[in-house]
């Protein structure tokens, strides 16, 4: 498709941004770049003021009352939206394995919840989003992306659309980078042992950034990388595709 | 195991973790074992066109045997006491173990050769029979460098993972008296095979595990890579095999399809070397007397939980152990059980009723799912975990963690109370943020994410503030 065509086929889609209570507290440039995104497209993305958190930390956790009720309110908030995008793997997961049994009636929001990649490449049906880059990237598939999403090499061949961007193969990239939610904090230990391990695969491919599609294991990995003083910066995909 | 690690209650995962990551050598062996072993696995698997049929198969067959375990238990013990076998039920480890201590005294034997067997580790059968004078030896090779050290198995299938061949050598050197030993892998197999020679030969008594049981034939099976499970199980004159319940299978022809699934997913072998199968007793070959012990031991109680009764589905391949990003890092001892790893994770708590030191088991996992991929018999096991966590937090009343989440969760239901909080935190994290990120942290549950990690600080514009403004814009 040229890029007026793909351009006349993503106006047609009206998405609702479900922006992730991480991605709206601790890494706003994320859900900027993702509007960002969706606008070349020419799609203009509404924002649900209502939203919150889908409860997935909750859920993980163990604390059920807690990820019901946020299951419900997350179905109250988005029920009507033809297409609901998030700019994470897991939060996306999340919605897309538990919300409906956890808040009973889900009015099929389930089912039109996206992970942003996966939205560009199987809803909208574009891999070149017209962004430039300049320098080399290694891409970390995050767990839930990888396998619960199961996005393959979708955020790939995003990236590699991408001209000016260098693409570097991370080591052991499917070992996860150790975050887990509560994870990080009650196995800290463990956390940053297996955080240095990534630490070590990133480093090693000598990328001027790491890219993923959750903002909650880039956190992870941004946090450990300015913490050992490395200039290797973390990005989500959104932030290399509005470039 | 010596005394004082018998009284002193283990610790919870979080610090036994943290010893275990000290240990430098341990961790160079495990990264390179499971390294290896998860290799050999996906070569042996991809080699299977229908590989993902034959889990299928795998989990439906164990399914079918769980919910009808009731009449297939009996039956098996039906057919087992008509092929001359006698058959014992043991409610939990105690009885297990003083059942088997029983049998032993009036063989009038003083020592046992066994199989490697995990259940009996759960039992801790050793140390009963030690306490009646009896003495239990190891005959598979790691679990017996593993008892010669007065350690315990720190992986599933390979419990020595943690120990490099010049330990082994000094072990050996020291306990089997062979002053003049090399740390040559062959000549080190061959000091144990002498040793252990002597013992099958001597040994009245054996004691075996099982890998699975059939409830139409009535046979036993014991899966092995060495042959001295084939040893104990044809040369002394009495044979006692200890079998959780959850082992039996409804019918002889289903081991094809678990003879497929488990030697590829354990060791990454198309088969086994040794496959023993017995069927009660066979006169004039092989052991006189049998005896099957059917454990129950918490399975019971497993059995009635709708979700987590899929744990009882595990054939102890260990594909989900060697897979794991948790247990790559901190290996088997740190879980205190014989069920290491993710699917220790999930049976140990449940076995002790979400009691004790195994509620830290279902928390030491990041959800990553990569135990779930490999599964042999498709145990849901990121699942199980979430479910056992809601299990152990339900049974918690206080506690900081259910505090801040609880709170966390009320402020969720609002957006209005969710954007305060969003400005609160702006305002306490000023002491500590600098440049956008925060390095130091004030004590409580950030300190933890603090000694290894800085956090970005909450920027002056939160996401829905940027809409806002653009908005009016």
């Amino acid at each position: 498709l040229t890029w007026q065509a793909s351009r006349e086929y993503a106006e047609t889609i009206q998405p609702a941004l479900f922006i992730t209570c991480l991605g709206d507290t601790l890494a706003p440039q994320v859900g900027r770049a993702t509007v960002a995104v969706l606008e070349r497209l020419g799609m203009e993305p509404a924002f649900p003021p209502e939203q919150t958190c889908c409860g997935q930390m909750h859920f993980n956790a163990g604390y059920l009352d807690d990820a019901r009720a946020l299951a419900r309110r997350f179905v109250e908030v988005f029920d009507g939206y033809e297409a609901i995008v998030a700019p994470s793997g897991s939060c996306a997961a999340h919605v897309k394995a538990q919300v409906a049994e956890l808040a009973e009636e889900d009015r099929g929001v389930s089912a039109r919840t996206w992970e942003l990649s996966e939205f560009l490449v199987e809803r909208t049906r574009v891999t070149d989003v017209q962004s430039t880059y300049r320098g080399s990237v290694t891409y970390h598939p995050t767990c839930h992306s990888l396998r619960l999403l199961r996005l393959g090499d979708r955020p790939l061949s995003l990236l590699r659309a991408v001209p000016g961007l260098e693409l570097v193969e991370l080591p052991d990239a499917e070992e996860c980078c150790g975050f887990g939610g509560t994870f990080a904090v009650k196995n800290e230990a463990v956390s940053a042992a297996m955080l240095d391990a990534k630490l070590d695969s990133v480093l090693s491919t000598g990328a001027g950034a790491v890219c993923a599609c959750d903002s909650s294991c880039l956190l992870h990995i941004g946090g450990g990388l300015r913490r050992r003083g490395s200039r290797t910066r973390a990005v989500h995909i959104a932030e290399v595709l509005a470039g | 195991m010596n005394q004082a690690d018998r009284l002193a209650p283990p610790e919870p995962f979080p610090a036994a973790a943290r010893e275990a990551l000290g240990n430098a050598q341990l961790r160079t062996n495990l990264l390179h074992a499971t390294t290896t072993i998860r290799a050999k696995r996906a070569l042996a698997v991809a080699e299977v066109a229908d590989w993902d049929e034959l889990r299928d198969a795998g989990a439906a067959i164990k399914d079918t045997a769980l919910r009808s375990l009731d009449r297939l238990l009996v039956d098996l013990e039906d057919v087992v006491r008509r092929r001359g076998g006698t058959v014992h039920w043991a409610r939990d480890a105690a009885e297990a173990n003083s059942i088997v201590a029983d049998i032993v005294r009036a063989a009038g034997a003083t020592e046992v050769v066994k199989v490697k067997s995990l259940t009996t580790d759960e039992t801790e059968l050793n140390e009963a029979l030690a306490a009646v004078g009896v003495h239990a030896l190891e005959t598979d090779l790691a679990e017996l460098i593993v008892q010669l050290s007065g350690e315990r198995p720190s992986h599933l299938l390979v419990p020595a993972i943690h120990k490099n061949r010049t330990e082994i050598r000094d072990l050996f050197r020291e306990q089997l008296g062979l002053s003049g030993l090399t740390d040559d892998p062959s000549e080190l197999t061959a000091a144990a095979r002498a040793f252990l020679r002597e013992a099958f030969l001597r040994a009245r008594v054996a004691v075996s595990g099982a890998n699975f049981a059939c409830a139409d034939t009535g046979s036993v099976v014991v899966v092995e890579s060495e042959g001295n499970g084939r040893m104990c199980t044809t040369l002394p004159d009495v044979l006692v095999t200890v079998m959780g319940i959850e082992k039996v299978l409804p019918s002889f022809a289903d081991l094809e399809v678990m003879l497929q699934l488990l030697p590829r997913s354990s060791t990454g072998e198309r088969m086994n070397p040794y496959t023993s199968i017995w069927t009660g007793v066979s006169p004039g070959d092989g052991p006189q007397e049998f005896h099957l012990v059917l454990l129950d031991n918490g399975r019971t109680r497993v059995l009635a939980d709708e979700v987590g009764r899929d744990a009882l589905r595990c054939i102890r391949c260990s594909a989900c152990i060697n897979v794991c990003p948790v247990y790559r890092q901190t290996g088997g001892h740190a879980y205190h059980t014989p069920y290491a790893g993710p699917i220790g994770a999930i049976l140990q708590p449940q076995l002790d009723g979400e009691r004790g030191t195994s509620a830290s088991l279902p928390f030491a996992s990041t959800l990553c799912g990569a135990c779930a991929d490999v599964c042999p018999v498709r145990i849901d096991i990121p699942a199980l975990l979430v479910h056992e966590r809601a299990k152990v937090v339900a049974a918690q009343r206080r506690g900081l963690e259910r505090a801040t989440l609880g709170l966390a969760g009320r402020m969720f239901r609002s957006s209005r109370a969710y954007r305060l909080a969003q400005r609160l935190a702006r305002l306490a994290q000023r002491p500590f943020a600098r440049n956008g990120w925060i390095g130091r942290f004030p004590p409580g549950p950030l300190r933890a994410w603090g000694r290894s990690r800085d956090l970005p600080a909450v920027p002056n514009q939160t996401f829905r503030e940027w809409w806002e403004s653009r908005d009016r814009a």
